[in-house]
């Protein structure tokens, strides 16, 4: 049976309430296999995340999220302030553990590895998936110090690899040619975007698998945050990017796929185009058009 | 009614408390100028030298002496009676002050020829040259001007080696003498026998012995030229005696000193009282054994409690789980703060000096038991206690500072995959120092001006013998000390002869105000140095 027609079928038997319901639980799992199936070919899967609930404490912050990210591609998560998309990026690398009575059942598996196995060590996991944070937290230390900072903590001390990475990881956040004479300098001293440029050059100094974005651009102006739009497209090559954006034109701009969160819930996922242009559900649609959120 | 308006909106619109907060602050101001104004203008002039003035009574007597001030009390008709207190010295023959009534001086000079001599006896004599003495024979007129001048310089120099030789050479033959004694009394109550023994002891004994009476005789003989000079001085109700020169430490005419002269002898008697020892039970001299008891209690109170606070503050900050027993603990350390600094005085007698002090005298120092080495007050003893005392102003300081190091830094040292560890160490340490400096700032202003507890826990009156010297092991951390602000106690509130130990009171505050303000520029310094290196650099 295909999509479609189970949905036509729901919504002629059901009540309003139990329809809307069971229209996105239909979606939620057609559509994980309608992005698989594209015409350009299959997607690789990177991160599987399954029936995820998190508490905190009594409070449920996300119900039963089940989503498969591919590789390789920039996925965003869209949704109004308090959805919790930032809280199911934040799962993703296990930065909810340093929240006090958070509870998280489901599983994320990262490589078909799930990174809420008790076994797993968190430190290499972290080492293993960047992170952009919506404020950019330099360290009060030099901007080489910075770069170098991932390295320095896993034991490096070759100043021959610690000079290579430092250089190649900011030509790869594309500040390179800004900062170059002034690697000594403090990296407060930097403006905000080129702060943010160096916090991406930080993540993908420890060369990570996936990187995480959450609000990258939020606190930019526009020719800054099209510097860092310009450079998520370039390390998509390279790393599988999700991102959690408020600005639905970025969405648009920079994303492959698109997921729509609303209170706690997965509403649609689906291809880029797809969520803007065509949206299954009428939540949405109201959101992408800006009649809500 | 309407003046009632004008007052209510006056209120809404707070230029009342404008005016309310500004006084507050001018009052202030006020306060701590006033303070440091009254301390400063008296305590700059006490190595002036003051002009002295002879005063002829009517009823027949003359004294010369400094006019130090004036005051109008009522006399026994109940009118107003100016006086003048007058500083006569002389202190062998009366009083060292004097109160003269202003109605009674009949004449007031001012002779060019009176002398001021600085003696280590008896405190300051003031009166005129009559003769000089020399093995006996009297010497008179102004040739006893020159061979002052002449013989004075020689009596100072051999002062100086004796002074060294005791010091030095005789102070080290006396610890090795002690620690020999010390074996020996051993041996002597070992059971088995040990008699060769004995008589090596014995005979390093001699070799030390032989040394000792060479060095003593040394001193005897610097000490017996000086001995053959004297001055013959006459006071100014014309009694002549001999001042032996080895008493003699300075003398001058201040009325016949130009202002450079007078000036040079301010810079002469400011080095004295920076570097030299007290002497004349602390109203003369200098103050240098507790300038160096105040800065080492100082640094080795902020090396003891910045660690210690550093890390419990690390703990509260980084480790502990909020909930009732961190509230608890931080209610505690809040309220040690309030504590009266007695009470640590009296915590660091108990427990320091007879507790710790004690365990340790008997584990090691049992052999020269009952006199105790680390059981009794001491320098240790004394930083600990404060180093307790100021401990919650660094715990505070630092915890603050931890949780002013922003949450996002924090997270993109762990999203990074670092460890908490890592992250504390390389993160929240480096960005948090100038914080910790802030609090070991507050903790130095604390404990330097702390006099309560140091009575009890190690500073004495008296203790030239410094806890750093040259006599192995080089630091001895049992030593009682001196302490600018127990000096100033003990000198204003504890002296015999207080109108002359008054100046003297004042100067010492000045000089631990200074003290503590370049302590704290010190340590202001190299908060701003790690500052900027934290800033800018790489670490």
């Amino acid at each position: 049976m295909s999509n479609e027609s189970l949905i036509a079928k729901t919504k002629n038997v059901m009540p309003e309430e139990t329809k809307k319901r069971v229209e996105s639980e239909v979606q939620m799992k057609s559509l994980k296999t309608s992005i698989a199936e594209t015409p350009e070919g299959t997607y690789a899967t990177c991160i599987d995340i399954k029936k995820l609930n998190l508490y905190y404490g009594t409070k449920q912050a996300l119900y039963d999220i089940s989503l498969t990210i591919p590789r390789h591609q920039v996925t965003a998560f869209i949704g109004p302030s308090g959805c919790g998309k930032s809280t199911l990026l934040r799962c993703l690398n296990r930065m909810n553990d340093l929240v006090d009575n958070v509870r998280i059942d489901g599983e994320v598996l990262i490589d078909s590895k799930n990174i809420y196995n008790p076994e797993l060590d968190v430190i290499n996991l972290r080492k293993n998936i960047g992170m952009v944070f919506q404020k950019s937290n330099p360290f009060p230390k030099s901007i080489y110090e910075n770069v170098a900072y991932g390295l320095r903590i896993a034991g490096i001390t070759n100043k021959k690899i610690l000079d290579e990475v430092v250089e190649s990881s900011l030509k790869g956040a594309a500040l390179w040619e800004e900062a170059k004479d002034r690697l000594n300098d403090s990296a407060l001293g930097l403006s905000g975007g080129q702060q943010q440029r160096l916090c991406i050059a930080r993540a993908i100094a420890i060369k990570p698998e996936v990187i995480l974005m959450d609000e990258p651009a939020s606190a930019l102006d526009p020719i800054a945050t099209g510097k860092i739009e310009e450079l998520i497209l370039q390390l998509k090559d390279r790393y599988t990017i999700v991102i959690v954006t408020h600005n639905m034109q970025q969405a648009a701009r920079i994303s492959d796929l698109t997921a729509f969160f609303y209170l706690g819930k997965l509403i649609e996922y689906d291809k880029t185009r797809t969520i803007f242009m065509n949206p299954t559900i009428k939540q949405t649609e109201d959101y992408v058009t800006g009649r809500f959120g | 009614m309407n003046s009632i308006e004008k007052l209510k909106k006056m209120f809404t619109r707070g230029e009342a408390f404008v005016w309310l907060t500004g006084s507050a602050m001018g009052l202030c101001l006020v306060l701590v100028f006033g303070l440091i104004f009254v301390i400063v203008i008296n305590g700059m002039g006490m190595f002036w030298p003051h002009q002295v003035t002879e005063f002829k009574l009517k009823e027949g007597p003359v004294y010369v002496g400094i006019h130090t001030r004036s005051e109008v009390v009522k006399d026994e008709q109940g009118g107003k009676l100016e006086r003048y207190q007058v500083k006569v010295g002389n202190r062998e023959s009366g009083a060292d002050f004097m109160w003269m009534d202003v109605p009674k001086v009949e004449a007031k000079a001012i002779p060019k020829d009176v002398i001021v001599l600085e003696r280590f006896e008896y405190g300051d004599f003031i009166g005129y040259v009559s003769g000089f003495q020399q093995d006996g024979v009297l010497v008179p007129g102004a040739d006893a001007k020159a061979l002052l001048a002449e013989k004075l310089p020689q009596a100072q120099e051999a002062f100086k080696k004796v002074s060294h030789i005791q010091r030095g050479e005789m102070e080290n033959i006396a610890t090795k003498v002690n620690k020999l004694k010390l074996r020996k009394d051993k041996l002597a109550k070992a059971t088995s026998d040990k008699s060769q023994e004995i008589a090596k002891l014995d005979a390093q004994l001699a070799v030390l012995l032989a040394e000792n009476n060479k060095h003593s005789a040394r001193i005897l003989d610097l000490n017996k030229d000086p001995a053959r000079y004297g001055l013959v001085v006459k006071s100014a109700d014309g009694v002549e005696r001999v001042v032996p020169m080895p008493n003699i430490v300075r003398y001058y005419y201040p009325n016949d000193m130009s202002f450079f002269q007078k000036t040079g002898h301010y810079g002469a008697k400011v080095w004295e009282f920076l570097f030299a020892e007290p002497r004349e039970s602390n109203t003369e001299g200098g103050v240098y054994p507790a300038i160096f008891g105040t800065v080492l209690m100082t640094l080795l109170m902020s090396v003891a409690v910045t660690p210690f606070g550093v890390l419990t503050a690390f703990y509260l900050g980084e480790y502990a789980k909020d909930g009732i027993f961190l509230k608890l603990v931080r209610i505690a350390v809040n309220n040690l703060a309030g504590v009266p600094s007695i009470v640590f005085g009296v915590f660091g007698l108990g427990f320091l000096v007879y507790g710790v002090g004690g365990g340790i005298d008997r584990l090691f120092y049992s052999d020269i038991l009952p006199t105790p080495t680390f059981g009794t007050g001491g320098l240790i003893w004394a930083s600990l206690t404060l180093a307790l005392l100021t401990l919650p102003v660094v715990i505070v300081a630092t915890e603050e500072s931890i949780a002013a190091v922003p949450r996002g830094v924090k997270e993109g040292s762990l999203a990074m995959g670092a460890s908490k560890f890592q992250t504390i160490l390389k993160v929240v340490l480096p960005a948090s120092v100038p914080g910790i400096m802030t609090g070991v700032i507050l903790a130095i202003a604390r404990g330097a001006g702390e006099v309560a507890p140091l009575m009890i826990t190690g500073v004495a009156k008296m203790a030239t013998e410094l806890p750093l010297d040259g006599n192995a092991p080089y630091f001895h951390p049992e030593r009682k000390i001196m302490h600018l602000g127990f000096h100033i106690y003990d000198v204003g509130f504890q002296s015999p002869n207080i109108e002359a130990s008054k100046p003297m009171v004042f100067t010492t505050a000045l000089l631990l105000l200074v003290i503590v303000l370049a302590l704290n520029i010190v340590a202001i310094v190299i908060r701003d140095h790690v500052k900027k290196k934290y800033r800018t650099g790489a670490f």
